[in-house]
């Protein structure tokens, strides 16, 4: 296992406001990562620093290189997805497949071909002809013909409807990724990839505040469902988070003491979306 | 270079309409115009199209060698006016194929495509050079050659219908000077023109919006204040910046641009060595029909001022190009 993405310190301050503020986190090899966070807190900025499309201070390796002075050469390793609105609307099928072979070192033809067949896309078809989950198998045939190193997408199923959101992330593991391979996600749906990820980042105001495996993040956190009765006894013992369901009070704790918990209520793995609403409380106020 | 090949490709594809279409359908309303003055020249004359009194059919034998000449480049202006028209055209094509060759793609994000391909800003940049500066012209002077020969054919077809042969007439005429003239004068436009493709993708890389007001209100805007600086007896003469230096910026893009410029730069090249015989220092055609005049350009300081300029205009815009996104 090898660090694909190693950021120490990572700043980026645009006209008003701060994007990043002196993020630090390492990735691994053979990893999915989700890098989750409330609107505007840098998640776009930090990929955009990855792809060497902004500059920044700081330190960043990616792949070994340093993304602002040889993007060139990076990105025959990186591959991305922005969101599915970027391919030009001009571009058919066809051109796009051989537009890629032709300057791509490391893309595989057949490999995208058969994914195309498995679509309904046709090769003179043009992307202003297509619909939004279209647009994204296409894209995404292009991407998982390529062998890159790592994979980052940002956003890459907004907008899409519930069936071509599942056939994304379920090609993605089914047909591309494996322990060679890195993918990093930014996304609001986090319910949608919870059960695929490896690791979960969170990332607030420019800093990431949780950096953990899923196997951590199981251990840390736990939840405890009580009735209304005991809520106040839950509550001395400084729980993150608590919110009510059908009467009863769940309570979010962080390293807490399992056995004692459990003979307050009923214990619960937390989910991602209820960490996250804890951990951001008070973003937006 | 393979992967320049394709990126050129990929303009073409993206740009259809400008560089091959708009070409043809140039060519295409100028031979439905000549034929339709033909065909109404037929209707209303008859049989008996003039010339200062003498019938056609008089005409080839009363004309002396000199005549004969001035015929001859009739045809050959003729057969360039097709290229002429499709040049202006052109022209147009390219300055705004300029303005938003790096500025469409980051307003409707597909840049972000784009660059996750392994491709260098400097490739992207210089293949909308050579879009603009090789292919636009070669297809517009391939179809205005054609364009041109169809004309001359169209011409010569009818005159040998009032008795004079299609074959004299055509002898007349020097279609493969023409040609071969216009082939020489695609590597004297990319010299030419960059100076203004390089103002425009500049301006097209670094506008947040509205690239098309910042590269006309720039220069525009500064020529004003030059010429309030001469108002109030700072500087001697505003008449360089207008009438040289604007042109240059900005309307370097057409072709045969280069002609006026020279003739401005220098009365001293002689630029008036027509065809044998013919000497009319005026008429531009006839300067456009000498290889020699074509390349005097290349002897003025403007040439080289504006080649270095341009290189350097362009190097700005790959560098502004590196790190703007589509914000």
């Amino acid at each position: 296992m090898s660090t694909v993405i190693s950021a120490n310190g990572l700043s980026k301050t645009y006209k008003d406001s701060r994007a990043l503020a002196g993020a630090s986190f390492q990735i691994q090899s053979g990893r999915i990562v989700g890098l989750i966070g409330p609107n505007g807190a840098g998640k776009t900025t930090a990929l955009k620093a990855i792809l060497g499309l902004t500059d920044f201070d700081g330190e960043l390796s990616v792949l070994g290189m340093d993304p602002r002075h040889s993007r060139g050469k990076l990105m025959e390793q990186v591959c991305f997805i922005a969101d599915v609105a970027v391919l030009p609307r001009w571009l058919c099928v066809k051109d796009a497949v051989d537009f890629v072979a032709a300057v791509h070192p490391r893309f595989s033809r057949a490999k995208c071909e058969a994914f195309l067949a498995r679509t309904k896309l046709t090769p003179r078809m043009k992307v202003k002809q297509m619909s939004k989950g279209m647009i994204v198998q296409m894209h995404l045939a292009l991407v998982m013909a390529i062998d890159a190193r790592l994979l980052v997408l940002d956003e890459p199923t907004l907008g899409l409807d519930l069936l071509y959101r599942k056939q994304f992330y379920q090609s993605l593991l089914e047909d591309y990724f494996d322990e060679d391979k890195t993918i990093l996600i930014t996304t609001h749906q986090v319910e949608e990839i919870e059960h695929i990820l490896t690791d979960l980042m969170f990332i607030r105001d420019g800093r990431i505040v949780l950096d953990a495996d899923m196997d951590a993040v199981g251990e840390r956190f736990c939840e405890v469902m009580v009735g209304a009765e005991r809520a106040a006894e839950v509550r001395a013992l400084k729980p993150l988070d608590e919110r009510q369901v059908f009467g009863k009070s769940i309570f979010l704790f962080d390293n807490a003491d399992r056995g004692h918990l459990s003979t307050l209520g009923e214990l619960r793995r937390p989910s991602i979306a209820d960490l996250f609403v804890a951990t951001m409380k008070g973003t937006y106020a | 270079m393979n992967t320049l090949y394709w990126l050129v490709k990929r303009e073409i594809w993206e740009h259809k309409g400008g560089f091959i279409r708009a070409p043809l359908i140039g060519g295409a309303i100028f031979l439905v115009l000549n034929l339709m003055t033909l065909i109404a020249g037929e209707v209303v004359s008859g049989q008996n199209i003039r010339f200062g009194g003498n019938s056609i059919r008089e005409l080839g034998r009363m004309l002396d060698e000199k005549q004969l000449a001035m015929v001859g480049m009739g045809l050959d202006t003729a057969m360039l006016f097709s290229t002429a028209i499709i040049s202006v055209v052109m022209g147009f094509v390219v300055f705004f194929y300029c303005l938003g060759a790096l500025y469409d793609d980051r307003r409707d994000r597909s840049l972000l495509f784009w660059k996750s391909l392994p491709i260098s800003d400097t490739q992207t940049v210089l293949s909308k050079v050579l879009a603009a500066t090789i292919v636009a012209p070669a297809v517009a002077f391939v179809t205005g050659v054609v364009a041109g020969v169809i004309t001359l054919l169209m011409y010569a077809t009818v005159l040998s219908m009032h008795g004079l042969g299609v074959w004299q007439l055509l002898t007349l005429a020097h279609p493969f000077r023409v040609i071969a003239n216009l082939i020489a004068s695609i590597p004297m436009y990319f010299l030419w023109a960059l100076p203004t493709v390089g103002w425009l993708l500049l301006c097209s890389a670094w506008a947040k919006s509205k690239p098309f007001l910042w590269a006309v209100a720039i220069p525009v805007v500064t020529g004003v204040l030059i010429w309030w600086v001469q108002l109030m007896g700072l500087l001697p003469s505003s008449n360089f910046y207008w009438s040289q230096f604007l042109p240059r910026l900005l309307g370097s893009v057409w072709p045969g641009s280069w002609f006026a410029a020279a003739h401005h730069a220098s009365n001293n090249v002689s630029l008036g060595i027509g065809l044998d015989g013919v000497e009319n220092p005026d008429n531009p055609m006839v300067q456009f029909l000498s290889l020699g005049n074509l390349y005097a350009t290349l002897g003025t300081t403007t040439a080289w001022i504006g080649l270095i300029c341009g290189v350097a205009l362009i190097a700005g815009a790959v560098w502004i190009r590196r790190w703007r996104d589509d914000t």
